[in-house]
């Protein structure tokens, strides 16, 4: 059979980043069809590409048999693609009705909003999906699951040939994964072809007739689900070891990894804390001297568990002490104080001022070095900075170049730059590489060694597994918020991580548990 | 994929701009305003009679003197990314109050203008609180909690003498406002000493570096260990301050204290900012572009009636210059956009 989605040779490109590199996929027609890669795989990527929110930098579509080249989503839905996407685009304000006819609202005399068919059509979509409720209610009052069911529903309010769902159970109960199960075949019965992103292998297992592995932007391979298995489809994810260009670190690690810790007490002992969502409790030690990563999927509590930790969020629950004292952070200055810092994923929202100089951004964490009573002593900072930028290497023309222009590379030694300037002994890293360079990567994880070799407490997070083995003293993994292992340096192996990190999607029926929380 | 890279690092080092162009950039950008004004007073020197005559100078200067004052506050106001409405009634109460305390016979006079200067001051300080915490506490913009206060501060003024109007004040006090120094009003030597000395705070103290920081990146100055409510909070007090300054030096030149004084006050005081080329979003401007600001609108004001412009037109002139100034600033805003 012809294939009714054909893909050749795609790529896509970001600044300093290859998402897709001549990426092949075809559907054939009728078939659930599962998308599958550890995060930052592109499988994100491929789906924007096929819904015109992104276009490909080269390579061919066909679809339906004639070229397929969407611009805008606009391009896409008229062609015959509904995408639902992990983050909804709605209207909250406006009634569940509106919402789901929104881009072919119902009128009378041209301009009128016919409410009758709008109400009558929008009760049958939301039939579809078996949702009972009364269309003319804010989408505000929904919860997040009906909301996805909403998104859903949405999707099959016009006549698609292609719908394509991005994690769409994420938030649903099992009851509902059920129900979304049916309203999928039943949508491929009436002639639909389906692509299906999930992490939850089970249910691709389930649901989903042949599966594509994606990797590192390239596409490992395309098969029957009856012919492979959930071991197999984390290998393919995983890939090969991971090749050794830098051995360097593996060394200085190796030595570093093994000496008596400088100080008896660890630098943080987290004991059944518990960030803001989580039901799990969660309970560490973090030595001087060492990186400790933390590994997990997109959504597994990492991030959170930083923020809780350094007091940009309430925590619910639990103790932390720092070398051997209780210490409690009522909010990130009071985490500053006690030489805590945390740099977010969000380098250019949330770590710089981005339109001000370097100079500005080294000294913002601690102005007092700078100033004499109030007055700030602009040729000391000058000197301070210039001190900083070059002991990081931060290549830039001058400190009184704005932030703003430096690569993201530079900018990202720039903001431990400014950490170092407070002096802060207990590092925290969200993402630390996202957006980066390959080149500027591998110096940012000399940086670090660097920073464990002198002292320094780090904790890192990290989407990118391979990462976290390479700079790593030892790795934690956290899956859907509970702390499921602990993986030490000489033990490293990707596949043994990202099966822990996938432990609490296999398992029967998790969302149940979370919920009864 | 490797040359691919290379060619995007190309790209970026050739977009970069040299330190010249940029200088140059930077000049036309804060020089932008001070050229519209030396070409205004040009064109008015050349075609408006007297315009440049001693007294129409004098007269000038005394003019903008009180937008001055409280466009100083305003500054401070909008660089952390907010507004102050409330500073025209906010202006009307101080000056009711300082008023009552002024016209106590008891004690003598001297004692009697510096206790009203001084509650002028703390009436100004206190509605400028308000604002500041209501907004940054509740997390409210404080576009609403000063439009609330507008009306607050004109209640309370119109309710303080039951809305009449207080005069016969000392005449060491409305002296003052026609005082001259070397032949400038003395009342616009104060505003001057204020945009200095806000200059001087905004550029060369810990504060004013973390006023500007927090109108550009809220966040990452809080996530950099500061307490950033303090900060916002103290900048409507400071444009709370300024309005109470404001006040009494209005008095002085009126000779007397009316509860409607100030009405409108607040849009000349945010004209004078934004055509200084202050950001609206924060972060961006300086006190010298307010200084040029206030000047351009009464150099406008004035020449426009010396060369036979109605009240009317005049307006409609004003306001004109006003939207242009924003249309330059979102350039500036787009420029910006693309070098990042």
């Amino acid at each position: 059979m012809e294939p009714i989605l054909e893909l050749h040779g795609i790529f896509k490109y970001f600044p300093g980043v290859t998402a897709l590199e001549s990426v092949d996929f075809a559907l054939t027609p009728g078939e659930i069809h599962a998308l599958v890669g550890q995060n930052g795989a592109g499988k994100s990527a491929l789906i924007k590409i096929l819904s015109g929110a992104y276009t490909a930098d080269a390579g061919e579509m066909r679809f339906l048999g004639a070229p397929y080249r969407p611009r805008t989503p606009l391009d896409a839905l008229e062609a015959g693609v509904r995408v639902v996407y992990q983050e909804f685009n709605q209207l909250p304000y406006l009634s569940v009705a509106e919402n789901l006819l929104f881009e072919r609202l119902p009128r009378r005399f041209g301009v009128m909003l016919d409410r009758a068919t709008l109400r009558r059509r929008a009760i049958d979509l939301l039939k579809r999906v078996g949702l009972e409720l009364d269309p003319a209610i804010r989408l505000e009052h929904l919860g997040i699951a009906q909301r996805q069911l909403v998104e859903i529903a949405k999707a099959l309010s016009s006549t698609g040939r292609l719908l394509v769902l991005d994690e769409p159970t994420a938030t649903l109960t099992p009851r509902e994964v059920t129900r979304l199960f049916e309203i999928i075949r039943s949508v491929r019965a009436s002639g639909v072809t389906v692509i299906y992103v999930s992490h939850h292998l089970q249910e691709i297992f389930e649901l989903c007739d042949r599966v594509t592995v994606l990797r590192n932007g390239r596409r490992i391979e395309s098969f029957a689900l009856s012919e492979t298995s959930a071991p197999e489809l984390v290998r393919l994810m995983v890939g090969r070891p991971l090749e050794a260009a830098t051995h360097a670190i593996e060394a200085d690690a190796a030595e570093t990894a093994s000496p008596a810790p400088t100080k008896r007490e660890p630098a943080l002992r987290l004991d059944g804390l518990r960030a803001r969502g989580s039901s799990y409790p969660v309970s560490f030690e973090l030595n001087y001297g060492e990186i400790l990563g933390l590994a997990g999927l997109v959504g597994s509590g990492r991030t959170e568990l930083l923020r809780a930790i350094f007091g940009a969020d309430r925590r619910h629950g639990g103790e932390m002490y720092q070398d051997g004292q209780r210490v409690a952070f009522a909010d990130p200055l009071d985490a500053v104080r006690h030489r805590v810092c945390l740099l977010t994923e969000n380098r250019k929202e949330e770590g710089l001022v981005l339109a001000m100089p370097l100079r500005v951004n080294v000294t913002l964490t601690d102005l007092a070095q700078v100033s004499r009573a109030g007055l700030l002593r602009v040729q000391t900072e000058r000197a301070t900075a210039r001190h900083w930028v070059r002991e990081l290497d931060v290549r830039s023309r001058s400190v009184e170049q704005t932030a703003r222009e430096l690569s993201g590379g530079n900018q990202q030694k720039l903001i431990i730059a400014k950490w170092l300037f407070r002096d802060a002994l207990i590092i925290m890293l969200d993402e630390p590489t996202r957006g980066i360079d390959v080149g500027a990567k591998a110096e940012i994880y000399t940086l670090l060694r660097r920073l464990a070799k002198v002292g320094k407490a780090l904790l890192v997070v990290s989407s990118e597994l391979p990462e976290l083995m390479v700079i790593c003293d030892r790795i934690l993994v956290l899956s859907r918020g509970r702390l499921v292992g602990e993986v030490h340096r000489n033990e490293f192996d990707e596949e043994r991580i990202l099966s822990l990190a996938y432990s609490e999607y296999l398992a029967a029926k998790p969302q149940a548990e979370d919920r009864s929380s | 994929m490797d040359e691919n890279r290379g060619i995007s690092d190309q790209a970026k080092l050739g977009g970069s701009k040299t330190p010249a162009k940029a200088v140059l950039q930077r000049v036309l950008r804060e020089a932008g305003i001070g050229i519209a004004l030396v070409v205004l007073i040009a064109v008015f020197s050349a075609f408006a009679p007297h315009f440049m005559d001693e007294s129409n100078v004098t007269n000038i200067l005394t003019q903008i003197t009180i937008n001055l004052i409280m466009a100083t506050g305003m500054t401070f106001v909008i660089l952390i990314g907010g507004i102050d409405l409330s500073v025209g009634s906010v202006m009307a109460l101080c000056a009711m109050v300082a008023g009552l305390v002024l016209k106590s016979e008891s004690v003598p006079v001297p004692v009697a203008i510096a206790a009203a200067g001084l509650a002028s001051v703390i009436v100004g300080m206190i509605c400028g609180f308000m604002n500041g915490f209501v907004s940054s506490f509740w997390n409210v913009p404080s576009f609403i909690v000063t439009l609330g206060m507008l009306n607050i501060a004109r209640g309370g003024a119109l309710e303080v003498t039951d809305a009449r109007t207080l005069f016969e004040f000392p005449n060491m006090f409305n002296n003052f406002g026609t005082a001259t120094l070397f032949g400038v009003p003395a009342i616009f030597l104060v505003a001057l000493s204020l945009v200095l000395l806000g200059w001087f705070v905004l550029t060369r103290t810990v504060f004013g570096r973390l006023i500007y920081s927090i109108g550009n990146n809220e966040e990452a100055v809080r996530l950099s260990g500061h307490n950033t409510f303090t900060f916002k909070v103290a900048a409507f007090v400071i444009s709370g301050l300024t309005v109470g300054i404001g006040a009494i030096i209005y008095m002085a030149r009126l000779t007397i204290a009316s509860p409607i004084l100030g009405t409108g006050f607040e849009l000349n005081a945010i004209a004078a900012v934004i055509i200084g080329g202050t950001s609206l979003n924060g972060g961006r401007g300086s006190l010298i572009g307010t200084f040029l600001g206030a000047c351009l609108i009464g150099v406008l004001a004035d020449g426009l009636i010396l060369i036979g412009v109605g009240d009317f037109v005049r307006q409609m002139i004003t306001g004109g210059v006003i939207i242009l100034a924003v249309i330059l600033d979102s350039y500036r805003a787009r420029i910006a956009d693309r070098a990042q």
